[in-house]
């Protein structure tokens, strides 16, 4: 498997301070990976690695299979950065900030006009193609800044916060165009202490604590794992009664009201069915039997609870 | 090095001209920019001619002659002196907009971010004052019939250029070492000090009249802003433009820096001492070759100075010298502790002032001052040799008693300054510019307490109790 991003111990010190402890991540082409944790976890530490600005104290970083110590300037070349700060010159109209950024990249002019326009088009931009970025809103600052990260067309993006300070409908079309990011020859990392973000944009998410990544996978992996199987509620026509002891020995009873009942099965698939028939045979008329919805959110926090407990 | 830098030049200029069309919609730039370009080389011209038109009548031509040239060079200076703001502001500038991230992510290499900077706070300030220069020239042809030789000119456009590089140079070394630009402006006392000072003796250079030593000050210019480029490219470290917190003010890491300096991990006042000989002052060897050879130097130059501003002879008769010795002596307060106070207080005032000069110059100031004295001798022993004196008896007579310990004391004490002074510019990689300096100071400290500072008092004590003594011995007198 070519992994587009590939970390092994990776770990940053600032002095006294580990700001990143040990990462190890891998991310393959078309995948997006979310690095999700608290303030001051060492997202932006991770990132500014990934990305050849912060060097590691130990560890490495690899890039398309090239190393960030060895050959840095390659490895940004191939980098989109979307910095958690805009970081605009407000002097400038969107088009020589793109043109600009395009001459930094190494970009044919023609081309950098052309992708220009595209990427200012997909964001909604083009009417503010003559415009100072001074008066820019803060949306259109950031989608800017997206525009000037996918601008060299890289296959590795790193998104810093993308949503941060975006009104609630720039979010949602930041997020979608992020989704529209993904492709086959792409791999991106999201850093984000939003866990509806994460959760709408990741493959798999990273939970990054105090520099260490805590828990991994996909979101109902860690809700699994966090969590523990799946809750199912069973409600019925009628008062509960006598029901709940027609329920298997594996299943565990979380909570009950006068006519449903919440459990847990190590295996669903197997106690569901059996759980319909012993209900039918019984003459306990089953109004539903369905998977209660569980958040990432509680996985999050059972994460950084066990965590802090540890 | 040259293939590197015709390969990063491409880039370079990518950075330079976004940074110039940025400038020049910057009001705050243009218009100091405007006024000092236009309007000050006509305020500049007035002066001139009204400051002509008054020593002429008062018979002194030559005052006026040699103040329009050095307006000359005042009209080139003040829109240069934009370059420093805008330098200072290069980089931290960036880092406090929040835009310096997006621009370390690019392929860009360092130094062709860093050179970018510095071309792009070069340009339009020593444009500006080329433009300042012509006005001026226009001006004075106009309403004095004046103009420079073509050489004046070469020498005051090259030094206008030369003046702005260093400075540009200096302030993108202190915007890479600051977080925020208010940082940068306070630091920016170590150019503007030495700046000043360089105004200062071009002044005296340019109304002494000595024009051709204007390009010794070009070349010394040039050198040391190549040096500070380079020191600045190694320094350039995208990491801790990003990482580093230095502006917030920590007595605690100050006075711990001092102190891994001055005690340098030893654990008793003996091992102390013994390790300031041992350690700190072998590290020292290079400013300690230095500040001997510009000693050496001082006495040659004194010497040979005699010849161009010789004294008159009768002042130099040895014959005189003895009965005039023994009858200033006592007056002078020689021969009693009084005299050895007023001594080490006056060599301590000056090691002070030339510490603290030295501090904000490279240590070249404070240098030059411990060097004067010694091309004060050379001069004097010039001018009794010219007299038809034995100098080496002389010396041997009124100096070598105490020089023997003072003038090792002034080496070793500009070897400190030096130390200390040039601390910004050879940083070690990873640590800071405070840190390095604060560490220089500690060093510098532990050198004067346990050197020089002693060795001052027993000269001071030799030279009032013992020197006068030999002189009367060996030049004669009751």
């Amino acid at each position: 498997m070519a992994f587009l991003i590939e970390t092994y111990n990776l770990t940053k010190q600032f002095g006294d301070l580990v700001a990143v402890d040990d990462v190890s991540l891998r991310v393959e082409a078309g995948e997006i990976l979310a690095l999700l944790g608290p303030n001051g976890a060492g997202k932006t530490t991770t990132i500014r690695m990934l990305a050849s600005i912060l060097k590691p104290t130990r560890g490495w970083v690899r890039i398309g299979g090239i190393d960030t110590l060895e050959e840095p300037a390659k490895v940004r070349s191939r980098i989109g950065l979307l910095t958690e700060h805009h970081g605009l010159y407000t002097r400038m109209k969107s088009q020589e900030y793109l043109a600009y950024f395009g001459q930094l990249y190494g970009l044919d002019p023609e081309r950098t006009a052309e992708r220009a326009i595209e990427l200012l088009s997909r964001f909604g931009l083009d009417d503010a193609f003559n415009q100072r970025l001074g008066q820019y809103s803060k949306g259109m600052r950031q989608k800017l800044a997206m525009t000037r990260a996918l601008l060299h067309d890289p296959d590795v993006l790193l998104l810093d916060e993308p949503t941060s300070a975006m009104d609630p409908e720039s979010a949602r079309m930041v997020r979608e165009s992020i989704l529209g990011l993904r492709s086959g020859n792409r791999a991106l990392v999201v850093c984000t202490h939003n866990l509806h973000e994460a959760e709408a944009l990741a493959d798999r998410i990273a939970i990054i604590r105090g520099g260490c990544i805590v828990a991994q996978g996909t979101a109902s992996q860690l809700m699994h794992d966090y969590l523990g199987h799946p809750i199912m509620e069973l409600k019925v026509a009628g008062q509960l009664n006598g029901a709940v002891d027609l329920l298997p020995d594996d299943v565990r009873v979380r909570e009950r009201g006068h006519d449903w009942v919440r459990f847990q099965a190590s295996d669903p698939q197997q106690a569901n069915p059996e759980i319909i028939k012993r209900m039918a045979a019984a003459g306990v008329r089953i109004v539903t039997l369905s998977e209660v919805k569980r958040s990432l959110e509680e996985a999050y926090l059972s994460v950084m609870q066990s965590e802090a407990e540890q | 090095m040259n293939m590197g830098l015709a390969r990063d030049f491409p880039g370079t200029l990518v950075v330079a001209r976004r940074e110039i069309r940025d400038q020049l919609r910057d009001w705050r730039i243009l218009i100091p920019i405007l006024i000092l370009t236009l309007f000050f080389p006509i305020l500049m011209n007035f002066t001139a001619r009204t400051a002509v038109s008054f020593v002429e009548a008062y018979g002194a031509p030559i005052i006026g002659d040699r103040l329009i040239p050095f307006l000359l060079m005042v009209v080139g200076f003040f829109p240069i002196s934009v370059a420093l703001v805008i330098a200072l502001e290069s980089f931290a500038g960036e880092r406090e907009r929040l835009s310096l991230e997006p621009l370390l992510a690019t392929p860009m290499t360092d130094a062709q971010l860093y050179f970018g900077k510095i071309f792009a706070s070069l340009l339009i300030p020593i444009g500006a004052a080329y433009l300042g220069i012509f006005v001026y020239l226009v001006s004075l042809l106009w309403r004095l019939g004046w103009t420079p030789t073509p050489e004046l000119l070469a020498q005051i456009l090259l030094l206008t250029a030369a003046q702005a590089l260093l400075m540009v140079t200096a302030a993108v070394v202190i915007s890479t070492q600051t977080t925020s630009v208010r940082g940068a402006n306070l630091l920016a006392s170590f150019i503007i000090i030495p700046a000043a000072q360089l105004i200062i003796i071009e002044s005296l250079i340019m109304f002494w009249g000595r024009y051709n030593v204007l390009w010794w000050i070009v070349a010394a210019l040039v050198l040391v802003s190549i040096v500070l480029g380079r020191m600045g490219l190694h320094l350039f470290n995208r990491e801790e433009l990003l990482g580093r917190e230095f502006d917030s003010v920590d007595v605690k890491w100050g006075a711990g820096r001092f102190w891994e300096g001055f005690r340098d991990k030893t654990r008793s006042p003996l091992v102390w001492y013994r390790e300031t000989f041992t350690q700190t002052l072998v590290e020292m060897r290079v400013p300690l070759i230095i500040m001997t050879i510009a000693m050496i130097a001082a006495y040659v130059i004194g010497y040979r100075s005699a010849s161009s501003f010789t004294l008159p002879e009768q002042l130099f008769a040895q014959d005189q010298i003895g009965s005039a010795l023994t009858s200033e002596l006592s007056n002078l307060g020689f021969m009693s502790a009084r005299g050895w106070a007023w001594i080490v207080f006056n060599n301590l005032r000056a090691l002070a002032i030339a510490s603290l000069l030295g501090a904000f110059s490279l240590g070249i100031v404070g240098m030059l001052l411990l060097m004067a004295p010694v091309g004060i001798v050379g001069f004097l022993a010039g001018n009794f040799a010219l007299a038809g004196s034995d100098t080496s008896y002389l010396i041997a007579a009124l100096v070598l008693p105490h020089g023997i310990v003072e003038i090792p004391a002034a080496i070793i004490a500009g070897a400190a300054i030096l130390q200390l002074g040039l601390a910004a510019l050879s940083l070690p990689r990873g640590s800071s510019l405070g840190a390095s300096w604060l560490i220089a100071l500690g060093k510098w400290a532990r050198i004067s307490l346990a050197i020089v500072i002693p060795l001052i008092i027993i000269a001071a004590a030799i030279e009032v109790f013992v020197t006068p003594r030999i002189a009367v011995a060996m030049l004669g007198g009751p």
